[in-house]
């Protein structure tokens, strides 16, 4: 599609506005609606938009395929984590109260990595398995 | 009612391409039906899920697949019945359902005043809805985050592991077969 001018600049103009709200919706998830399943989504939308615009081998270059398959797996490593930490802390798996100074802070920021695990992982999947497809009918 | 619309439309058209652009606008209006219904971030799942990423996907499936649809050998008659009791069941199985927003439904009686109540004290988060996701329900968060990575895995593993095992004899195989 290195033609389409339209479709190339209004992407363009688009893409880092719809990572930005990916973002905001993975660290505003305690606030406002959203959290880690969305922003997830989103942002693998941004990148898929991204590789449909100015082709695979572009996205591939920036997202390689090795660290996005590494992130899926790490996404779940850092939730099951998380749960770990309070459990030498003396709390109960994934109770997150004695992370922070107070019980209340200590949820935050139990919650929000929490939260970010899920992203990293719905994104990482999201993005492999589009890879996958797409590639499937080219590289052979 | 543009959701049964675009739905018999999806039933009638046999041009596969047209079947999958409809099926992203389905999602589209569900999606706008969640956002009247104030769950907003089921709607940005059913939006970019739905309408976007899935659409993308089946495009890619259909462009290595036929455009139409195959004219279908048996006559649709069981599946039709079977279709039919099972919606009736459901119908039925709404009657019984308590109105919509109902405070005294069976779901809004147990747990939810307990979360409403307590959360602002014990979490200290605004959105309720994410603090029992994240603490109250984390375990079954931890599922769901399993579930994502075993599903993008295995994945992984039907579709590039089949293609690396490909490689070395490139002429004949599955491959031959799909041209």
């Amino acid at each position: 599609m290195k033609h389409h001018r339209v479709l190339r600049i209004a992407a363009k103009l688009l893409i880092p506005f719809i990572m930005l709200f990916g973002l905001y919706v993975q660290f505003h998830g305690d606030f406002g609606p959203g959290g880690g399943f969305q922003a997830g989504v989103i942002f693998a939308a941004a990148i898929i938009l991204y590789a449909l615009i100015f082709g695979l081998e572009n996205a591939r270059k920036v997202a390689p395929t090795r660290i996005v398959t590494m992130l899926i797996s790490a996404g779940v490593l850092l939730f099951a984590g998380v749960g770990v930490v309070p459990m030498f802390l003396g709390a109960n798996y994934l109770d997150y109260s004695p992370l922070g100074a107070t019980q209340q802070s200590g949820q935050h920021i139990g919650i929000l990595l929490v939260e970010f695990g899920v992203g990293i992982t719905v994104a990482a999947t999201m993005i492999a398995i589009f890879f996958q497809f797409a590639g499937r009918g080219r590289d052979e | 009612m543009f959701l049964a619309v675009t739905g018999f439309a999806i039933l009638r058209l046999h041009s596969l391409f047209a079947v999958v652009m409809l099926s992203g606008v389905y999602s589209l209006i569900a999606a706008a039906m969640f956002v009247a219904l104030d769950a907003v971030d089921v709607a940005f799942t059913e939006a970019a899920v739905g309408a976007g990423i899935s659409t993308v996907l089946m495009v890619g499936a259909l462009s290595l697949t036929k455009q139409r649809e195959k004219i279908p050998v048996h006559t649709p008659l069981l599946p039709m019945v079977v279709v039919l009791v099972t919606g009736a069941a459901l119908i039925y199985g709404t009657f019984d359902m308590p109105n919509f927003g109902d405070p005294d439904a069976p779901a809004n009686r147990y747990l939810v005043d307990r979360y409403i109540q307590e959360s602002p004290k014990e979490i200290g988060i605004p959105n309720i809805v994410t603090s029992v996701l994240a603490s109250y329900r984390g375990f079954d968060t931890l599922g769901e985050v399993t579930v994502i990575f075993t599903a993008g895995v295995a994945v992984l593993m039907l579709i590039g592991g089949a293609r690396r095992r490909r490689r070395p004899d490139s002429r004949a195989g599955p491959e031959a077969t799909r041209e």
